[in-house]
């Protein structure tokens, strides 16, 4: 084994120790934050951003997104606006038509 | 003809991913498809119901914690079996994909402890919207860690004799599980909040 490589390997395990303890301090940080006095949109908003920053952890280090190909960015991008759109096509729902059609 | 699969221990020229890494990319595109359209459903019946209770008063928040921090560890453990591999320490990648597969029975073990208390309540999928799309995410989420299980426990069986024959194709082949595995994780993250704390 080349000791270089080897090497570098052991800057990556640093790395990846450092992430866990991160994404460990963010789910506690998100737990305690639900126990906070806010607004609903609020508590929607601190947990999503606790979550996405975990996600982001996650896909960089353990992932290996930080140094990917073109090609898994390229599937990515596009897999990221069809998601986008699952999401946000919620928002343009006519509630009152939704509530009828579900509870009544 | 010929039933070889090319580069699949090397970068393909066009790419300049090997096939297995593209093709696990691909069908993790399709899982957040599929996870994505289940999270449409759930935005949709919350907010289209004005009195969607509070996971927080229904669920049990310090299990499913210790169930996040569980998942998270699994992670590392995956991504440190992988780094081991790759540095050529055979027993210490085996022993680090044995302590994931365990931790991915204790996750399932605490997430049958809180399926179990719900069903002795007479609580399924069938008593509100809640609980429906709380067992269908979590269900689907359950199955995958289940089959994560399966994968990871063939490469502890079968790794010795990978490695023996080509220990760079073992090596992409455990990244590629590893990307699945922190995709289970990843969608776990969003799960927990979405579920048990909002």
């Amino acid at each position: 084994m080349d000791p270089k490589h080897t090497d570098e390997m052991l800057k990556h395990i640093k790395v990846y120790i450092f992430v866990f303890i991160s994404l460990a301090v963010l789910t506690l940080l998100t737990v305690t934050a639900s126990h906070l006095q806010l607004s609903h949109t609020m508590h929607i908003v601190v947990a999503m951003a606790i979550a996405t920053l975990k996600a982001t952890l996650v896909g960089l280090f353990f992932m290996h997104l930080i140094h990917e190909k073109k090609m898994i960015y390229g599937l990515l991008f596009f897999t990221g606006i069809a998601f986008l759109v699952l999401i946000f096509v919620t928002f343009f729902t006519d509630m009152n038509m939704l509530r009828s059609t579900l509870f009544h | 003809m010929s039933a070889e699969i090319h580069y699949i221990d090397q970068p393909h020229p066009l790419t300049g991913v090997t096939n297995n890494k593209l093709a696990m990319w691909c069908f993790l595109a399709s899982e957040v498809m599929l996870f994505g359209g289940l999270f449409s459903a759930y935005i949709l019946l919350r907010s289209g119901n004005a009195n969607w209770p509070h996971g927080s008063e229904l669920l049990n928040i310090p299990l499913a914690t210790v169930n996040t921090m569980i998942l998270i560890t699994s992670s590392v453990t995956m991504v440190m079996a992988w780094a081991s591999l790759m540095m050529h320490k055979f027993n210490r990648f085996r022993g680090y994909l044995f302590v994931t597969i365990l931790l991915a029975c204790c996750f399932l073990v605490v997430k049958g402890f809180e399926y179990a208390h719900k069903f002795e309540h007479h609580i399924g999928p069938s008593t509100n919207n809640f609980y429906g799309i709380y067992f269908t995410l979590t269900g689907l989420h359950g199955l995958h860690i289940i089959g994560g299980i399966a994968v990871l426990t063939y490469f502890l069986v079968t790794s010795k004799g990978h490695y023996e024959k080509n220990p760079t194709l073992l090596a992409g082949r455990i990244e590629a599980v590893g990307l699945y595995w922190h995709f289970v994780d990843l969608v776990w993250i969003f799960l927990f909040p979405a579920l048990y704390l909002l």
